[in-house]
């Protein structure tokens, strides 16, 4: 399986760090409701096909990034930052350099 | 009537079918052309009193104990592909007890104990072999580590052994246990009753002696749904071949439980599936006569009766339905293996396979009522359900049976994720890829 980094364009994904699923969103840090941070905490889709997860770049640039693939053939697709960068420009290198962030 | 002549026939089966060295003297005589098979291939009824989702080693073994301890055989096992094609015939055969925590303990220890009866119990050779199983230690910090979990052991009645370097170097000759070594080893915590055994058999035995006692099982028969009363109650099944009705539905599907339980309406649970590798070497002569394994950098090793080495190590560590791994895992298993037995650095591997593991959040089953009326789930193994497999069918069987959870399953609820009362034996909190 190969992971297409935002940044540092496709990799092994032995260069990689699941983060999970990134379909949840963290409840608002003034929630008290117990069961809101249950769910969130321990109750997973765990769907059989496309899922929408996290993956951290941990042996490259580091950045974390949302990849849609699906679980039962391994296909990736689509991804894109997370955090701070999302949506500023110019921090993609092309595709076909495949270089390492220096 | 009908009743009865399944009975003439049952008790017709389990003589002709019963194995000893007799029977095995008599087919001989006849060329082994006369064997009977092991279980029956009925088609399946319209309705049976208990219907269990899932014909792999809990589930067979759920419904041999539902027969044998409980009288309970109008029961039917839907397995959606054939015996010994998901995780029983997927997994490297370990059997342990050796847990820190008082439910995973006394649940695992009483697994160990029908294990070691197993074969009498059903007849049927499972090779349960006693060959101990050493977890090697690295640091003074895993030292106490597995002290504390030893002596935790051994309050609890289970057999714990903490060893120097000098007794693991003559446990395990072939190990690197020299100061050079890549990881240094200065000891073990060995459970001497631990060991192997063959996961097909297993498998086979469950499905025969549950077959004698009058369960049907019913193999290419896949779960696509379930059937409900107007009350919301789940009372069948609907199948590949039809509708099934029950007054029960036991589901044990590993690694499928969450999408077989979202047919049911069960949209979430506290369950990631992830795929576990494991590999088959070339046939040696006997090199490594015990289990060993290396947690620091994840390995475990035994030798098969045909001489493989049989290894594993860590999940891939991304969600998964797909059966096989990606080769990080392999390299990195096959390093591990090459830095504490050298000797292995040029041997080839024969097979190499993954399997679907319903990564719980907690790394501990879950054995319960529910979460639907008429529902019981039994599930959570993550890559330890194969030493389970007699007590969690024992249990899940004493479950459905009594619609109440028995003493040693009683903690396995679907409920503690949401009660603060999970059972974290590696401390590493809910994140299913750590456990």
């Amino acid at each position: 399986m190969r992971i297409p980094c935002p940044i540092c364009g496709e990799r092994d994904v032995g260069e990689f760090t699941y983060g999970g699923d990134a379909t949840l969103s963290r409840p608002a840090m003034d929630e008290t409701d117990t069961s809101v941070w249950n769910r969130f905490v321990y109750d997973r889709e765990n769907p059989r096909g496309p899922h929408l997860e996290y993956w951290q770049h941990t042996g490259g640039c580091r950045a974390w990034f949302k990849l849609q693939r699906n679980v039962l053939t391994h296909e990736v697709g689509a991804c894109e930052l997370v955090g701070p960068w999302s949506g500023s420009p110019g921090k993609d290198v092309p595709a076909e350099q495949k270089g390492p962030v220096k | 009537m009908g009743g009865r002549s399944a009975h003439t026939e049952r008790r017709e089966f389990i003589k002709m079918g019963n194995y000893s060295v007799f029977s095995l003297v008599k087919n001989a005589m006849t060329g082994h052309q006369n064997w009977q098979r092991a279980w029956r291939s009925p088609a399946p009824k319209p309705e049976y009193d208990v219907i269990i989702v899932g014909g792999g080693g809990h589930g067979l073994a759920t419904a041999y104990y539902l027969a044998k301890e409980h009288g309970i055989t109008n029961v039917a096992v839907i397995e959606k592909g054939w015996l010994g094609g998901g995780n029983v015939g997927r997994n490297t055969t370990i059997v342990r007890s050796n847990y820190m925590l008082p439910a995973n303990t006394r649940f695992y220890e009483w697994s160990m104990k029908l294990w070691e009866g197993l074969s009498q119990d059903l007849n049927y050779n499972v090779m349960f072999s006693s060959r101990g199983v050493l977890n090697l230690a690295h640091t003074p910090a895993q030292i106490d580590a597995f002290a504390r979990r030893g002596n935790s052991m051994r309050l609890q009645g289970v057999d714990a052994e903490l060893l120097d370097r000098d007794q693991v170097a003559r446990m395990v000759p072939g190990l690197d246990v020299s100061e050079s070594a890549r990881f240094p080893i200065i000891g073990g915590l060995c459970q001497p009753r631990g060991g192997t055994a063959r996961h097909d058999a297993v498998a086979w035995g469950y499905a025969r002696g549950a077959s004698d006692r009058g369960v049907d099982i019913i193999e290419q028969c896949e779960t696509t749904g379930f059937l409900f009363d107007e009350t919301g109650k789940v009372t069948g099944v609907k199948t590949t071949r039809g509708d099934i009705r029950a007054a029960k539905v036991g589901v044990a599907v590993a690694g499928n439980t969450s999408n077989v339980l979202r047919t049911a309406g069960v949209n979430s649970l506290p369950i990631e599936s992830h795929v576990l590798q494991a590999f088959v070497s070339e046939p040696l002569k006997p090199l490594i006569d015990t289990v060993v394994t290396f947690g620091a950098g994840h390995l475990y090793i035994s030798q098969s009766d045909k001489g493989g080495l049989v290894f594993g190590g860590d999940i891939d560590g991304y969600n998964s339905y797909a059966q096989r791994g990606n080769l990080p895992i392999v390299e990195h298993v096959a390093s591990m293996a090459v830095a504490m037995f050298p000797n292995l650095s040029r041997l080839r591997v024969l097979r190499h396979w993954g399997g679907i593991m319903d990564m719980s959040m907690d790394g501990s089953p879950i054995i319960t009522t529910g979460p639907l009326d008429g529902l019981y789930l039994n599930a959570g193994w993550c890559y330890g359900g194969f030493k389970a497999t007699p007590a969690s069918g024992w249990c899940f069987a004493w479950t459905i049976a009594k619609n109440q959870p028995h003493a040693l399953n009683a903690d396995f609820t679907l409920e503690r994720f949401h009660q603060g009362r999970t059972i974290d034996e590696r401390g590493a909190g809910p994140q299913p890829r750590l456990h």
